[in-house]
């Protein structure tokens, strides 16, 4: 125990004297500039549904989701989408590409370990949470909208 | 003009992401989650979501917080036509398309490109 309280206050020694503080507002700027650009392309590909494969606006959100995750794992694969998340930091985190990053790149670096306990096993290491989550999330959430609709007060969606 | 809502737009839930990080000072792991479930409390609340998404367009359906609000509507969705049972056969209704396509484009990386960077 007080091993370990030498060692928090030593940890937080150092860690006061070696952080430098996030430089907020740079960091600010370049999540803004790299996630506003992934959603424009986004948009750019969702437009392209719209005029080419005739999808309506709502039906062509799924295709372009799809189209961004390729692009994003194929960019994970080369090594380009890490390089690229660490100048953006949120901004390449955030938007669907950073989900399909996240998988991709626990998939690769478990490979080693096989396709089933590696690639299979460790997959969502990082990404889970997101799915966990989201899901407990909009059970509770239509649950309520259930219960509200027995009672008939608002109900429905 | 779309295109320039879905950039300032989904730009803007990008700054929100990285304050979280470095204000807040969340994991990672952390503020996916949080933005995941607040995507799916605003999608709960009278469709809030999805009329964000008219305005905004990929700037709102982009960003991971659509996919919590994709997943309430995937529930709603099915809880209306089927009752009950639809909350849950439908949470992953309008997700597969992201959730499948990122299994099997992660799992053929993974067959096909050695690990870089």
């Amino acid at each position: 125990m007080a091993d370990k309280q030498m060692d928090e206050q030593h940890y937080k020694k150092i860690r006061k004297k070696r952080d430098p503080g996030r430089p907020v507002l740079r960091n600010c700027v370049r999540a803004f500039l790299a996630g506003g650009t992934i959603c424009l392309i986004g948009q750019a590909i969702q437009e392209a549904f719209i005029h080419w494969f005739d999808f309506d606006k709502q039906a062509a959100g799924n295709p372009t989701v799809a189209v961004l995750i390729i692009i994003s794992v194929f960019f994970t694969s080369i090594g380009v989408y890490d390089k690229f998340g660490q100048w953006a930091g949120a901004g390449s985190a955030v938007p669907v590409t950073g989900f399909a990053n996240a998988l991709s790149s626990s998939a690769l670096e478990y490979r080693s370990q096989g396709l089933v306990l590696g690639v299979g096993g460790h997959m969502f290491k990082l990404a889970g949470s997101v799915i966990v989550f989201g899901t407990v999330a909009a059970f509770f959430i239509a649950i309520i909208h259930w219960v509200l609709g027995l009672l008939g007060i608002g109900g429905g969606s | 003009m779309q295109y320039l809502w879905a950039f300032l737009i989904g730009g803007g839930i990008c700054i929100i992401g990285q304050l979280l990080f470095d204000v807040v000072r969340l994991t990672p792991a952390h503020t996916m989650s949080t933005l995941v479930v607040t995507g799916a409390i605003i999608g709960g609340i009278n469709d809030w979501y999805d009329k964000f998404i008219e305005f905004a367009g990929a700037g709102a359906s982009v960003p991971i917080v659509s996919f919590g609000n994709a997943l309430v509507q995937g529930a709603l969705m099915e809880l209306e036509r089927d009752g009950w049972i639809g909350i849950i056969t439908g949470i992953f209704e309008i997700t597969s398309a992201g959730v499948s396509s990122a299994i099997i484009f992660s799992f053929l990386a993974a067959v096909f490109f050695r690990p870089k960077g």
